[in-house]
């Protein structure tokens, strides 16, 4: 069960300037834990000290939040799309 | 002049007429010469953004920036030039407008943004770009924009990648509804961590004045409920679609005239 996880600009110093990896995983959750244990790092920037997922860092499944789907647990399937989205403040 | 209600008298969806820029500012010209807007922030985003609302034949922009211009913003900063350095962007900016069309009332507001100030410094103003560098600005311009009901076109850039959200308070999704509450970790991206390619803010500028435009014209906005997405190093486009949050506390108080938004429950940070 793979799929394919797409990475965001700011994040692709993980992931060796990767901007999709194929992770596995039966839920977000699992997902994420499977990226941050390939790419070390990358974990920090998505969650906060307390293990959950920082506000804004958007994760879609198929183009979906998944706040509207069932957060973390939302389940993935072969072939999913999951995209980071973090929100960018920047306008200098 | 209210833009809840679109405009009468326009095609809806027409493009201008003509491509030739003279004929299109003459087309939308009864329109837009009699509508206003801001600009936030007058650096990367800001700079293209005001030059192609002026262009187009707006009557009024307003220019908001504390800042005075230095070597390193001309890159992308295209308002500015080597002679400007020193002086305010707001006074810089004026400037560059007022050479490009006289035609157009600018208005200098020499103040950073703050939640403080926030409902004064946009009251003006039919609709308002986003050309801040930092989250927490971004949050007291949504707040201010939900309380006023105020049409804003929020724009990111961080090294090649940048994004546009257009909100229309009450009816789309707004800044909070994609970031939650303001926050230690909250912070977002800043660009100040990695630096901007300025052809990135240059296209999300101008990108930003084309979903205003559609605004003061009474057009649905591109970016409103999507989230647009740019890389303009692989040069792609993308969006994401972004719904309401059913306990936005901006959404909620959005037209209300409230500015106080309480705190988010189970805030995250
Ligand atoms: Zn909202």
């Amino acid at each position: 069960m793979a799929v394919t996880v797409r990475i965001p600009t700011p994040l692709q110093e993980f992931t060796q300037q990767q901007d999709a990896v194929e992770i596995a995983g039966a839920d977000v959750k699992e997902v994420l834990a499977n990226l941050d244990g390939r790419f070390a790092g990358i974990g920090q920037r998505l969650y906060d000290e307390e293990g959950k997922l920082r506000r804004f860092v958007n994760i879609y499944v198929n183009q979906e939040d998944i706040r509207f789907l069932q957060g973390e647990g939302t389940a993935v399937s072969d072939g999913d799309e999951v995209s980071i989205v973090p929100a960018i403040a920047g306008g200098l | 002049m209210s833009l809840h209600h679109p405009r009468a008298g326009l095609p809806d969806e027409a493009p201008p007429a003509s491509v030739n820029a003279s004929t299109a500012r003459m087309s939308d010209k009864s329109v837009l010469a009699g509508s206003s807007a801001l600009i936030v922030g007058v650096g990367g985003l800001g700079c293209p953004a005001a030059l192609a609302l002026a262009a187009e034949g707006v009557g009024r922009v307003g220019l908001a920036d504390h800042d005075a211009v230095t070597l390193d913003n001309l890159a992308r900063q295209i308002l500015h030039r080597t002679e400007d350095i020193g002086r305010l962007k707001v006074d810089s900016g004026a400037d560059s407008i007022f050479r490009l069309s006289s035609e157009v009332a600018v208005d200098k507001i020499p103040q950073r943004l703050t939640r403080e100030n926030a409902a004064r410094i946009i009251a003006p103003y039919d609709v308002i770009v986003d050309g801040s560098d930092n989250l927490a600005a971004k949050l007291a311009l949504n707040d201010a924009c939900a309380a006023a009901g105020k049409p804003w076109v929020m724009g990111g850039v961080l090294r090649f990648f940048g994004q546009i959200l257009t909100i229309l308070p009450g009816r789309s999704a707004c800044l909070r509804c994609l970031v939650g509450e303001e926050g230690a970790g909250a912070r977002g991206l800043d660009c100040g961590d990695a630096g901007v390619f300025g052809a990135v803010a240059g296209f999300v500028g101008m990108a930003q004045a084309a979903d205003a435009l559609r605004v003061l014209r009474g057009l649905p906005p591109a970016w409103s409920n999507r989230l647009m997405t740019a890389d303009l190093w692989k040069n792609t486009v993308g969006s994401v679609r972004v719904a309401q949050d059913p306990d936005c506390p901006a959404c909620a108080l959005a037209g209300s005239g409230q500015t106080k938004i309480p705190a988010r429950r189970g805030a995250l940070v």
